[in-house]
């Protein structure tokens, strides 16, 4: 159970990583992209902030359905 | 700027302050064994929890620091917003559940349930104690910035105010209250700046000549450059300028600024500006300064500096100066055509620059800085971030690192870890790090509107960016300003008190009772606690009054590497990695320690702002440490384990993550 809750959590990481990485790195090396306006007149930069900030709290949402509460004896060492 | 207390405001806040702590003393007899006064009996429901994680992690940094960093700088100030946020994911996914289950009440007993080490317990407790005076700093110093525009009273007052404050709290009561306490702030601080939000869009955005006292700042031209370098040099005088024109002389000759002598004493300044139509030409607009003499007067614009309304002051900014379409007034805007208006606008920022001239005294010039919309919502304005729209490799990595430390610092934090202790199992931990992460990623949303609403509100203090939530909070209704000035000082408070128990914790237990093993009964280790919360009180007010003007987003930004680099590869070895030994987390915690403190006391950032040396580079490559100091601590325990392991025999059992 514990394991199983773990690998989701590190799954559910990893995608947020890349997200966020990608954020970065964009910035970092091509923030010129950031200035494109693809959806309202409103630019990436706060567009992807704001998904960045969003996409946090659905992620910790799904994490807290996907998991599976401990059994109150719990079966120790399984990882 | 002068500020004059607002009776309504002062009472307001004093009442607000005083039913906290009222309700902390209220709470104090559940907190007397020591397993209540450090972790509050495991009892906390989850969700007033998770509220309080938002109490706790909502300090200074992010309602005065971030709010006033986009106030300045634009959506600069938003990054650390979404690094902070960010820091949640490592938080939840990765630590949250495993250490709770083998935690007890520290992050040094959580390492110690698996080693047994007093070398772990020493390293991690120093660690801990570092960390949390980083910490404090900044939240010292916001709250001496809090206490300025409201009661009127010098910065250094605030700062033992609050000192005082938080003393008087931890020593009384302990968690229980300080969660209550949290938790009652992290709804409130939420809820205000929400209605603060909605003012700031029913109200629009509308084009202005200054700021809201009313003053309108000049701009002469377009005159050529001929007429301006005869009006310095022979006339002195200029058609529309009323005074006596200054040669340009000693140091400020070849500067693009030209001053004035006012009939009254005083002295205007001017930038100049060329005219993008005609090369030939140019503007001059009119800026502020603030002039420090050699015999510690203090010169606004060229007047000593007043005390009351009506006196010498500097002048409220930030406003817009151009809509899109030409439009005046926007009338109430939505959230999203907020920010479509915003874009195509043209804004009013401030630079500053200084001026040292041979007679000792030092100017430092505030110039007009006409933005557009567009460049404000794009990154790279603040100085420290500009490094990303140039081409400078060791640039860009420093604005990497400071990413990176952002990402992994707050699973790092000593204080955010302790609350992973005061639900009853994994299950409530995970829900209260949801409900946590929800209300601070709400807050972080609104810290952008806060900020732009800010920039513009006409109410800017140009010396001091962290007042802009404050300020815009006054320019808005006396009330508000009143209510929000209370919940960020007791923001400032609770999360004081969370870093000071944090503090307590790491001295009573891993230093004095582990490493030192001193023998303690249940209440000499509150009494303990508590005369070590003194001391590190009177640390942090100290360092709070010696580190004002920083910024305090700024000040953060170090605790949270300096926490990364020395706790973090060890957390998440620990964790996931059954090779890891207690040889290992000794080495990684004391190297990423010394090597992040090390390297933010060696970067140019520090020998600009704390050290007063402006324009030495430092001895390290950029002033962010984070993206070499982590690997390093991850390099150092993985090795370091590696060189340490035991024979198969006596392999210890591997944590069951």
């Amino acid at each position: 159970m514990q394991a199983r809750n773990s690998r989701i959590g590190l799954i559910l990481f990893w995608i947020y990583l890349i997200f966020y990485v990608i954020f970065v790195l964009l910035n970092a090396f091509r923030p010129e992209t950031m200035r494109a306006t693809p959806i309202e007149g409103i630019n990436l930069a706060v567009l992807y902030g704001f998904a960045l900030i969003l996409s946090a709290f659905l992620l910790a949402i799904l994490y807290g359905l996907l998991c599976r509460s401990e059994p109150q004896k719990e079966e120790e060492g399984q990882g | 700027m002068i500020y004059e207390p607002s009776t309504i405001a002062v009472v307001a806040f004093l009442a607000f302050v005083g039913g906290t702590m009222g309700l902390s003393f209220y709470l104090a007899g559940r907190a007397k064994s020591s397993a209540g006064y450090f972790a509050a009996h495991g009892q906390i429901p989850w969700f007033i929890n998770g509220v309080a994680f938002a109490g706790d992690y909502l300090s200074a940094a992010s309602f005065l620091g971030i709010c006033g960093m986009i106030a300045f700088y634009g959506y600069d100030g938003f990054l650390y917003s979404i690094g902070f946020l960010a820091g949640w994911i490592v938080a939840l996914f990765v630590v949250a559940e495993p250490l709770k289950r083998m935690g007890k009440y520290t992050f040094a007993d959580a390492l110690d349930s698996t080693f047994q080490s007093r070398g772990i317990q020493c390293v991690v407790g120093i660690s801990t104690l570092i960390v949390s005076i980083f910490y404090l700093i900044p939240q010292m110093v916001g709250a001496g910035v809090l206490i300025q525009p409201l009661l009127g009273l010098p910065h250094w007052v605030g700062v033992v105010l609050v000192g005082a404050a938080v003393v008087a709290i931890v020593v009384s009561a302990g968690m229980v209250s300080t969660t209550y306490v949290q938790f009652l702030k992290g709804s409130l601080l939420v809820l205000f700046s929400l209605i603060l939000v909605i003012m700031i869009l029913a109200k629009g955005l509308n084009v202005e000549e200054g700021g809201m006292d009313g003053y309108k700042f000049q701009t002469i031209g377009p005159i050529t450059e001929a007429e301006l370098k005869s009006a310095e040099s022979e006339s002195h005088t200029l058609p529309g300028v009323s005074g006596t024109i200054l040669p340009a002389d000693g140091e400020w000759a070849e500067k693009p600024y030209v001053r004035v002598e006012q009939p009254d004493g005083g002295q205007k300044i001017f930038s100049i500006k060329k005219d993008s139509e005609d090369a030939s030409k140019v503007f001059l607009v009119e800026g502020q300064t603030v002039t420090s003499t050699p015999d510690g007067q203090l010169l606004v614009n060229g007047l000593p500096k007043g005390s009351e309304k009506g006196e010498p002051e500097l002048h409220p900014v930030g406003y817009i100066s151009r809509l899109p379409d030409d439009e005046t007034s926007t009338g109430a805007l939505g959230p999203v055509s907020f920010f479509q208006k915003f874009h195509g606008s043209e804004v009013i920022l401030w630079g500053k620059t200084t001026v040292a001239e041979e007679n000792g005294d030092v100017t430092t010039i505030y110039y007009q800085k006409p933005t557009s919309g567009s460049e404000v919502l794009m990154p790279g304005n603040h100085p420290k971030f500009a490094g990303i729209r140039g081409d400078k490799f060791v640039e860009k990595l420093n604005f990497i690192s400071l990413m990176l430390a952002l990402f992994c610092g707050t699973a790092s934090l000593p204080h955010i870890l302790i609350r992973y202790y005061t639900v009853k199992d994994g299950e409530s931990a995970r829900k209260s790090t949801i409900v946590g992460i929800g209300a601070i990623g709400f807050f972080y949303i609104l810290t952008l509107y806060l900020g732009l609403g800010a920039m513009v509100s006409g109410a800017m203090d140009v010396t001091d960016s962290n007042m802009a939530a404050p300020l815009l909070a006054k320019s808005m209704n006396v009330w508000l300003f009143a209510i929000i000035s209370a919940i960020a000082f007791t923001t400032v408070l609770g999360t004081v008190s969370g870093l000071i128990l944090a503090s307590a914790g790491a001295v009573t237990r891993d230093l004095l009772m582990n490493v030192g093993q001193v023998d303690l009964n249940d209440s000499q280790q509150v009494r303990v606690a508590k005369i070590t919360s003194v001391v590190v009180g009177v640390i942090a007010i100290v360092l709070g009054i010696l580190f004002e003007g920083l910024n305090v987003g700024y000040l953060v930004g170090w605790a949270f590497s300096i926490a990364a680099s020395a706790n973090l590869p060890s957390l998440v070895m620990l964790l996931f990695w059954n090779k890891t030994t207690k040889e290992g987390v000794i080495a990684a915690v004391s190297v990423g320690m010394v090597s992040s403190l090390g390297w933010i006391l060696l970067s140019g950032d520090t020998f600009d702002a704390v050290y007063k040396i402006p324009g030495h580079l430092g001895y390290v490559p950029f002033s962010q440490p984070g993206i070499v100091t982590i690997p390093l601590g991850f390099l150092t325990l993985v090795g370091v384990s590696l060189l340490t392991q035991p024979k198969a025999s006596e392999t210890p059992e591997p944590n069951p993550a």
